[in-house]
């Protein structure tokens, strides 16, 4: 968007979303009833909860050529499904922490807990996250792990 | 061969303004599996859906796409329509181009683009979408209520008065809780017993309801509409078919020394007796741990003179199994154990007592005959001071961090009535804050100040100790800023309400939450304030959260409102999209067992052929559609995959995570 | 060790003598010297013939006890100290039936690695001796002794453990009790800059044959069918025409054994390109010590797992990466 230099070639990233149906999808469709922007960059997947996110869904993202991925989920304690997204944050907490450990760029990864009713907040979370990325430029990483540098 | 139709709505201006609809359905005509792609202005309405349905016949599809607002706003709809034509209905994703694109973006060329990509996303996933047929679950028409006091007892009445069977499982030997040992009832300082006694009769006599008292829930099995508890009756060593109530065997019981319970063990009772005059059953029970004939074998004296036969020194505990369609708990709340606060000196000295206590000295059915006697000595207090939140809004780890929400009422209420029954008593009120929300509440506090002159100080008590027969407290006065000691005769500390421990067990048997404090968990804290997670089990009263009685009231109320609901249905729909394993891959692990908050999933040892003629017997986990609620917390916890969840499976989610990051 | 070798098998065969058990699980003679493998023996003789128990016995005898367990008649098996926490997680994910199995413990004093020993240049090995941190190799070219520090397996080199189940024990030698640091590698790699790190895994990675050997010996990777394997994963090779398991393999295997992974160091020691599969484990160890309490898994057989488990209070994933907890 207007964020992102128009120095060099303009960069979109490619953003997959995953939010829950009960709090951060519906405070994504709250985000577009109030006419909120955020880059067409952005494209949702919606799922029960969080907790429904595999480690492999993101993985298989970032490897079929996602620049970031995002999870949204009601915030702790307000889970629809009671402990769901408390699972959820460790199991991303974990997953993230080792991905940079295996030096995948940190800031492609992210959580955020977006209630039904910030709309508000669901857009400025996606305006900073793609602005984020696209800083980051294309990823390269998770494609690239198993290719021996010079092959 | 699938046959995918393609459906983008216009919503009028709302999409077409900024998404080229013509486009994208053109765009999509051309994607694999796609056989039919149309535009028009408003999709969900009647011509609309006609103009979906009309396709499914024509063309014969097996999948359908709308392109259209939130799946959230008209999904329902369109899955309707599609039933009506004749496709399963979960063969319809929707593509959300209008909240999560018209909206939100502002250039055509962009959005149009990302309305493709979104409506393409929704066709992989329809793709591996599998017809799924809601199931059906029979309806027991009856209701379970554990506990008796006012809130099973309003939640049952309630329940019995719309036709349904009820049984109250109490543990103790009368129902009645605790709002029967309460004297006066605030804000109106209208007797207690006066309107919960006809209440417990009511009980008694409807003919839909069962009082199962001295009664506790052993097992749980089942799942909502279909519960099926063990009780266990424990061994009241009295026939309660035949004893009539008639107290005979509690005037001749010749050991009287056991603690009364029912008030606070601040007199005695006899081993054998009824807790009080108004008891429902009014039936007597033995303490065995007082009686003689059962210490000694030697006395049998009530047995002699018991006119009926009722005593039977011989009982045992017995059980019972019944089915139940929903299950309310109302297991209430006791005052905290006060040990861990010496400072309040409440286990040294006899005239520090808690408020309950209190309740029992000021009731006319009370140790004292309503008299207020401070006990050490059965004189009258001449100084009383009050002191809250002992134990409430504390997080020293002596008490608990809530606020206990009924001390500031009721202590303005103790206020009061000690100076309109004794006008040259003193009284006083240490006080963290004051709060009085709720309809005359605040009106109510502010009498006990204005007209009876009560002496409430802003300040937390440090110390309480006995000086020459006097109680000495010892506080700060926070408003002018001094330590200040106040020679009482009387200390009565607002002790902090906690759930009754036993629901601990009972939480555990219902499978349902509890938080840190013991308090059971709602569903939702704003939307689903009376259903517990566990579907057909419903909160009533302090055992969810600290409240006074009309909003226990209310709460039972709504609790009888949801049993209702449930109970008129014959069966119940149950949500298709729910996890499920393939057995031929789970290891048996109990991982997703330990992750699901619903106790949806247990595990049988299940036979499997191996090839050649040999079988194996593996444990392989089991998931209740009944139960299961469809978050999929357990799927990601399975290691093998063995764990999917239907309308949500793992290859439904990859295909659109490709169909999104396909460039 | 010889001793603790006799004593072994003559347990070995009274108990199986007696009837009290229909086999034994231990290890047998290979090729040479060093290099047994884990075996089933059924009688007397299997067992007088192979039974070995030596420096270079390092494998996790537990994963064995799945398919034991399932058996007619008891199963006695020997398991050195870490060992037995692969043991407890697996009876605690209801893999191995704890009664029919019985646990003597033996003692360990760490194992050799032959490649190690291999790699300082010596070959025609005739016999291994041990004697306190000296390792005595005699060759065909004569003595040579080298450092026992040196030449451990990797998982011994940072071992503390103990066994924490047993029937009986066969330990006749004081094990030392030692302090060292498993993490420091974890810590080093953390310290890095992240493109230091990706150039690290993916060197090490890219030497991956995918020969699946480390999933084979983990006893944490013991699905009645792997998700690989599983077409309705999403995941399984199978199912996909793009190389996605092929590069994120590793990634995914060290999660789905997160909070299980009993740090036994199998991974590694049967890696044929030995690649530090370990580190990869030992980072989440790491990390769920840090966030969520020290937690070591098979430490006990009930229980939840760190990932099965929750407080309302953890930790937010923004919050965590490596170098910037707390």
């Amino acid at each position: 968007m207007q964020e992102v230099s128009t120095e060099k070639k303009e960069f979109k990233p490619n953003i997959v979303a995953f939010c829950c149906n009960w709090c951060s999808y519906a405070g994504a469709d709250l985000a577009g009833s109030s006419r909120l922007t955020y880059p067409e960059n952005v494209k949702i997947i919606r799922v029960p909860c969080s907790c429904r996110v595999n480690p492999t869904f993101v993985l298989k993202a970032f490897q079929q050529g996602a620049d970031g991925v995002i999870l949204c989920g009601c915030h702790p304690g307000d889970c629809h499904y009671v402990t769901g997204n408390y699972y959820t944050r460790r199991r991303m907490a974990l997953l993230y922490s080792f991905l940079n450990y295996m030096g995948i760029e940190k800031e492609r990864t992210r959580v955020e807990w977006v209630s039904a009713a910030e709309g508000a907040r669901f857009s400025a979370v996606m305006n900073d996250f793609v602005k984020t990325v696209a800083a980051l430029g294309e990823n390269k990483r998770l494609t690239d792990l198993r290719v021996k540098e010079g092959e | 061969m699938q046959r995918i139709g393609v459906f983008i709505c216009w919503c009028g201006s709302n999409i077409a303004a900024t998404v080229d609809v013509e486009k994208v359905a053109e765009v999509i005509k051309s994607e694999p599996g796609v056989v039919f792609s149309a535009n028009y202005q408003y999709m969900c309405s009647e011509n609309g859906q006609q103009l979906i349905k009309q396709a499914i016949k024509e063309h014969n599809l097996t999948g359908v796409v709308v392109g259209a607002c939130s799946p959230r706003m008209h999904e329902a709809t369109f899955r309707k329509a599609a039933e009506e034509a004749g496709l399963n209905p979960y063969m319809v994703e929707i593509a959300n181009i209008r909240e999560h694109c018209s909206w939100i973006h502002k250039d055509m060329e962009d959005a149009t683009e990302k309305a493709v990509v979104l409506v393409r996303t929704a066709i992989a996933k329809v793709k591996l979408n599998a017809p799924l047929t809601a199931g059906e679950s029979p309806v027991v028409k009856r209701a379970l209520v554990i506990g008796g006091g006012i809130a099973g007892i309003q939640a049952a009445l309630d329940i019995a008065e719309a036709g349904f069977e009820v049984d109250i499982v109490e543990k103790n030997a009368t129902i009645g809780g605790r709002m029967a040992q309460i004297d006066k009832t605030f804000p109106t300082l209208d007797c207690s017993a006066c309107i919960l006694t006809p209440k417990m009769v009511d009980c008694a006599q409807h003919e839909k309801i069962d009082i199962l008292s001295y009664s506790e829930i052993e097992e749980v099995k089942g799942f909502v509409g279909n519960f099926s508890v063990k009780i266990r009756r424990k061994a009241r060593y009295v026939d309660e078919t035949k004893c009539t109530g008639c107290k005979i065997c509690m005037e001749k019981c010749p050991s009287k020394k056991g603690l009364n319970e029912f008030n606070m063990g601040l007199n005695t009772r006899p081993a054998i007796y009824i807790p009080f005059a108004q008891a429902i059953p009014n039936v007597a029970v033995i303490d065995p741990s007082q009686c003689i004939k059962m210490k000694t074998g030697k006395c049998g004296i009530c047995q002699k003179f018991c006119g009926v036969g009722a005593i039977d020194y011989e009982q045992k505990d017995s059980f019972i199994e019944r089915q139940y369609g929903a299950i309310v708990v109302a297991t209430g709340f006791k005052p905290i154990n006060l040990d861990a606060f010496n400072e309040y000196g409440y286990n040294d000295n006899k005239d520090v007592i808690t408020s309950l206590e209190l309740e029992r000295l000021m009731n006319a059915a009370g140790p004292t005959n309503g008299v207020l006697l401070r006990p050490s000595d059965g004189e009258h207090p001449k100084v009383i001071t009050f002191i809250q939140c002992v134990g409430s809004r504390d997080t020293s780890g002596c008490g608990k961090p809530y606020c206990s929400k009924i001390c500031c009422m009721y202590t303005a209420k103790h206020a009061m009535l000690i100076r309109e029954k004794y006008p040259d008593t003193e009284v006083h009120v240490f006080y963290i804050d004051v709060r009085t929300p709720g309809k005359n509440y605040d009106e109510f506090y502010r009498r006990a100040v204005e007209q009876y002159g009560v002496d409430y100080i802003k300040g937390m008590v440090g110390k309480v100790y006995n000086e020459n027969g006097k109680l000495m407290v010892q506080g700060s006065n926070l408003i002018d800023n001094e330590q200040i000691t106040i020679e009482s005769d009387l200390v009565v500390l607002a002790a902090a309400i906690e759930p009754e421990p036993s629901v601990r067990k009972i939480a555990t048997l219902l499978t349902t939450s509890i938080d840190t404090n013991n308090f059971l968990t709602e569903s939702h804290a704003k939307l689903r304030p009376v259903e517990s997670p566990t579907a057909g089990v419903y909160l009533a009263g302090v055992c969810q959260g600290p409240k006074d009685i009309p909003e226990t009231v209310s709460q039972a109320s709504a609790c009888a409102a949801k049993v209702i609901g449930l109970l008129v249905k014959d069966k119940l729909k149950t949500n298709p999209c729910v996890a499920s394993p393939d057995e031929m891959m789970c290891n048996g692990c109990s991982q997703c067992a330990n992750v699901c908050a619903y106790g949806a999933i247990t595990y049988v040892d299940k036979e499997f052929r191996l090839g050649g003629g040999k079988t194996e017997i593996r444990r392989v986990a089991s998931v209740n559609p009944a139960v299961c609620q469809g978050c999929g917390a357990c799927t990601v916890t399975c290691p093998s995959g063995a764990m999917d969840l239907k309308g949500f499976s793992s290859k439904q989610i990859m295909s659109e995570v490709e169909a999104i990051c396909k460039k | 060790m010889k001793d603790v070798e006799l004593k072994m098998l003559e347990r070995a065969k009274a108990l199986l003598e007696n009837g009290e058990v229909a086999r034994v699980i231990g290890w047998k003679k290979g090729e040479f010297f060093f290099d047994p493998s884990p075996a089933t023996f059924e009688s007397v003789e299997e067992l007088e013939n192979g039974f070995v128990y030596n420096w270079f016995c390092g494998a996790n005898l537990s994963k064995y006890l799945i398919a034991a367990s399932k058996k007619e008649g008891k199963t006695a098996v020997f398991l050195k100290p870490c060992d037995t926490y692969s043991f407890n997680q697996l009876v605690k994910e209801h893999r191995i039936k704890r009664e029919n199995i019985y646990v003597i413990a033996v003692e360990c004093l760490g194992k050799l690695n032959i490649e190690g020993i291999k790699a300082k240049g010596l070959s025609m090995i005739e016999s291994v001796e041990v004697d306190g941190k000296d390792v005595i190799v005699t060759t065909a070219y004569g003595k040579e002794t080298l450092s026992k520090p040196e030449v451990v397996l990797t998982k011994c080199a940072t071992c503390t453990k103990t066994h924490q189940v047993k029937d009986e024990e066969i330990i006749l030698h004081e094990v030392p009790v030692r302090d060292v640091d498993r993490f420091a590698e974890v810590a080093k790699l953390e310290a890095m800059t992240a493109d230091e790190r990706f150039a690290f895994w993916r060197e090490q990675l890219s030497k991956c044959i995918r020969c699946n050997a480390c999933r084979n010996v983990c006893p944490a990777c013991s699905c009645v069918k792997c998700v690989f394997d599983n077409p309705a994963s999403g995941i399984s090779a199978k199912a996909n025409d793009d190389e996605f398991e092929e590069q994120l393999f590793h990634i995914i295997r060290a999660f789905h054994v997160a909070g299980r992974c009993t740090d036994c160091g199998e991974c590694s020691r049967v890696c044929p390109q030995n690649i530090p599969l370990h580190l990869l484990n030992r980072k989440f160890i790491k990390d769920i010590d840090s966030l969520y309490g020290e937690y070591q898994a098979g430490e006990t057989s009930e229980g939840k797992t760190p990932l099965t488990s929750y407080t309302e209070g953890d930790a937010e994933p923004k919050d965590v990466f490596s170098g910037e907890a707390k």
